[in-house]
């Protein structure tokens, strides 16, 4: 019998139709593809986070295979001189192996501490974005939570990552950490002693915090991702404003190829900017630190920068003990510690999560929105950023302010009081210059609606007076009066380039996408050649 | 003289005055008797001297052995420049510079040779290191004065003070006992009140065993039943090596800590990422 001969052209249809035949792939398979992502920059933030996630899960999965989270005490005998017959724990001489004796270890590890820092990064600049832009409003609240959920499950991965390794300064991050616990009034001496099995440090924490570090946390990490993903695609992508574009509809590109074949480039771009801070940059030198023990603190103990505000927060609080009478004799101490390292992140973490309830019945709306808004256009919500991120920021350099103080030549002293006097005065002035510029960035967007574009062309009126010539946006009445145009949430045309009245701005980042037109303008006119004319002597020749 | 001479002249007869032997004068000639006159007040002279020197203390009291060569060059310089805050003596002025008597050699030559004495500006909350208005030995004969002086540490010679030490063994004296304020990087850290622990970048092995030795500024002395000399060499061997030593990372962000990396991960990473979002996508 004659094979029939393998139609190679027809193969991948074939294939695919067998495979449908089986799963039934095709129609939600056709629609996932065919779905609409919006297309702008501020949409990609999100996506870093994304990204660096995977990164995180491929280089620790290596580290995975040379670490040994174990506090076994032994002597090290590696390639690295300084720490030549040091006892250390067995977690910290692996550690150190990595970095010294596994081929691309070291690469492998700072790659994964680089892409840790990047994804708190990308998730905070991402949870901005959609703070300004009011992308929580229902029906997305739910997302807003799971993302500010991933906030914190991030800081706690990374803190857990952090003090892996038994260097000194994870130590010292994790006398910190067991310090706090033990501040929490009534329970705090149980939870600490629960989770460290026993007095500080003992021999359990490593193995608890590796298990949590490498399968409980990112699992969780890894469930919430698919979740607000998921959301995402049920959701569908908020969208700015804009011709076409409404509450009910998605302008975008297709997720294949057009959104598919960005997404894949941009994540290429992620890793390879992780990568090569991973090469470049050194991170983490554990080396230098030497090995945990107790007596040793190190002057620039730091935690890693999304750690960093609540060490600002620590320091400056100022000494205050609380001390509550219970019998005679006896009474009840409250450490301050307690107010700054557990209340702070209580009241920063129910904030957000209720902050899209808390706004809606402000605003009282009840409607669902898709359409983003400009930060300009809600001044109070703005406003409130800004508040935050300055009461953030005040704390995140806090966090720092002993090496600012060291490397710019200040007072440590005046460093601490400069950050408790900005923590309180700083906020408020944010909220008040954010609110004025909002509402003035409002006010000239009407204006220019109203009056139309400047021109930059000044006329002398007959009574000598000035006036600036305005390009009008609408057709003008017969008496010369531009029609009104309604503000549509959107970029209002501010330049005469932006209307067509001078040569366009040329689009592309590197390179022109596309030639500007020739202008047709006077000056360039092909200009007539002037009529020769006889020249005039003296006559005498 | 004068009576001398009169009583010659009225004198009674030459046998008389033979028959006592001090009974009377002489007769001796006018230049013999002016001769005799002048010896004996030159030995009267040298009796009351002999006697004044005996008994009076001298100016030049030889209860302290005398200065060698390089403390009596050392004196001049130190005469010349610190005599101003530091007394003429060394003992000091009030409320303007602590007295130098018993610091020893150890503390004269880290503050000469690292530049911060003399200071600039005492008022300032701790003196800097600067440029060394003196060189080497000019720092080491005012040391040496001081020594004389009063007493104190000394550093042992040479100027290879690592030579010996144990680097594994340093670095573990360093994390406990001076990375608290010096930092693990060496790069030094803040104390209070714009107080704070300088970079050992610069300083030589002489240097940190004399600020070992002295406690300079608001550093404790950390002296030889402390920290022994052998321990000191290996500190000293560990700061050295590390110094020298390359960071096999990539560059080392000065060796900071995490202020400097979160610095890098938002001015490069998030910097360049953003840019590339605005490369791929929308802007408006």
């Amino acid at each position: 019998m004659k094979q029939s001969k393998l139609d190679l052209a027809g193969l991948p249809a074939k294939a695919a139709g067998e495979i449908d035949d089986r799963l039934q792939v095709s129609s939600p398979l056709r629609r996932l593809l065919n779905k609409v992502f919006p297309d702008h920059w501020s949409f990609l933030l999100g996506e870093i986070a994304l990204y660096s996630f995977i990164v995180l899960l491929l280089t620790g999965t290596f580290l995975t295979l040379w670490f040994d989270p174990s506090s076994n005490e032994v002597t090290y005998h590696g390639p690295y001189t300084p720490l030549q017959g040091i006892p250390m724990s067995r977690a910290y001489e692996s550690a150190l192996q990595l970095s010294f004796e596994v081929r691309g270890g070291l690469i492998m590890r700072q790659m994964h501490h680089w892409a840790a820092l990047l994804f708190m990064a990308a998730i905070v600049v991402h949870m901005l974005r959609v703070f300004f832009t009011g992308a929580f409003r229902k029906p997305r609240e739910l997302n807003w939570i799971i993302g500010v959920l991933l906030f914190w499950l991030g800081f706690v991965e990374g803190f857990a990552g952090y003090s892996l390794p038994d260097d000194a300064l994870s130590g010292t991050g994790l006398r910190i950490a067991s310090a706090i616990m033990l501040s929490i009034p009534v329970i705090g001496s149980w939870v600490t002693t629960s989770l460290f099995g026993g007095e500080f440090p003992g021999h359990e924490i490593l193995g608890r915090l590796y298990i949590a570090h490498v399968l409980l946390v990112p699992a969780i990490l890894l469930g919430l991702i698919a979740a607000h993903m998921g959301l995402l695609v049920k959701q569908k992508h908020t969208q700015w404003p804009g011709p076409g574009r409404s509450n009910d509809n998605v302008v975008g590109i297709r997720m294949f190829p057009g959104f598919a074949a960005k997404a894949g480039g941009f994540f290429m771009i992620v890793f390879g900017v992780i990568a090569l801070l991973g090469g470049l940059f050194q991170i983490n030198p554990i080396w230098l630190f030497g090995p945990y023990e107790a007596a040793v603190v190190s002057a620039a103990s730091q935690p890693d920068w999304y750690v960093m505000f609540l060490d600002g927060s620590t320091r400056l609080m100022p000494p205050w003990e609380a001390r509550f009478p219970l019998w005679p004799g006896h009474h009840y101490t409250l450490p301050p510690l307690f107010w700054p390292t557990v209340v702070l992140p209580g009241v920063l973490t129910m904030l957000p999560l209720f902050y899209p309830f808390i706004e809606a019945r402000k605003f009282k709306s009840k409607a669902s929105h898709h359409l983003l808004q400009r930060p300009r256009d809600v001044p109070t919500r703005t406003a409130l950023g800004a508040m935050a991120l300055a009461f953030y920021i005040v704390l995140l350099i806090s966090g720092g302010n002993d090496v600012i103080a060291d490397k710019f030549d200040i007072s440590l002293n005046a460093m601490t009081w400069a950050g408790r006097v900005g923590l309180l005065v700083l906020p408020p002035l944010a909220y008040w210059i954010t609110y004025r510029a909002c509402l003035g960035l409002q006010q000239h967007d009407r204006e220019v609606l109203a009056h139309g574009v400047e021109t930059g062309i000044i006329k002398r009126l007959p009574n000598g007076a000035f006036v600036e010539v305005h390009q009008p946006l609408a057709p003008v009445d017969e008496h010369g009066h531009p029609a009104a145009l309604p503000y549509a949430g959107w970029v209002v045309p501010k330049k005469m380039n932006r209307v067509g009245a001078l040569v366009p701005t040329i689009k592309g980042f590197f390179f022109p996408i596309e030639e500007p037109a020739k202008p047709a303008y006077p000056s360039e006119a092909p200009v007539s050649p002037a009529p020769t004319r006889e020249g005039i002597t003296s006559g005498k020749q | 003289m004068t009576f001398d001479d009169s009583a010659g002249a009225a004198g009674p007869p030459r046998a008389a005055r033979r028959g006592r032997l001090f009974a009377g004068p002489v007769r001796r000639s006018r230049l013999q008797r002016r001769l005799f006159a002048g010896v004996r007040l030159l030995l009267a002279l040298v009796v009351v001297g002999g006697i004044y020197t005996a008994f009076a203390p001298g100016s030049q009291a030889e209860d302290t052995p005398k200065l060698s060569e390089a403390a009596q060059l050392g004196k001049r310089l130190y005469d010349q420049s610190c005599a101003t805050c530091h007394g003429p003596n060394a003992q000091g002025v009030k409320d303007r510079a602590p007295s130098l008597i018993g610091v020893g050699s150890a503390d004269v030559e880290f503050q000469v040779e690292t530049g911060r004495m003399p200071a600039a500006r005492p008022q300032q909350a701790q003196v800097e290191r600067k440029q060394p208005l003196f060189t080497v030995e000019q720092a080491q004969q005012m040391g040496a004065y001081i020594q004389e002086l009063g007493g104190g540490p000394q550093l042992p010679a040479g100027t290879n003070l690592r030579e010996g030490g144990d680097i594994a063994k340093g670095g573990q004296l360093f994390r406990v006992n001076c990375a608290s304020c010096h930092a693990f990087s060496t790069n030094g850290g803040a104390l209070s009140s714009g107080k704070y622990a300088p970079s050992l970048k610069p300083a030589t092995d002489r240097e940190i065993y004399a600020a070992m030795l002295s406690g300079p500024q608001n550093m404790p002395v950390f002296g030889d039943n402390q920290i022994t000399p052998q321990e000191k060499r290996d500190i000293i061997a560990y700061i050295q090596y590390q110094k020298g030593d390359q960071d096999p990372g990539g560059f080392g962000l000065g060796r900071y800590g995490p202020v400097p990396e979160a610095l890098v991960i938002f001015l490069v990473g998030m910097v360049s990422i953003m840019f590339v979002t605005l490369w791929i996508a929308g802007k408006s």
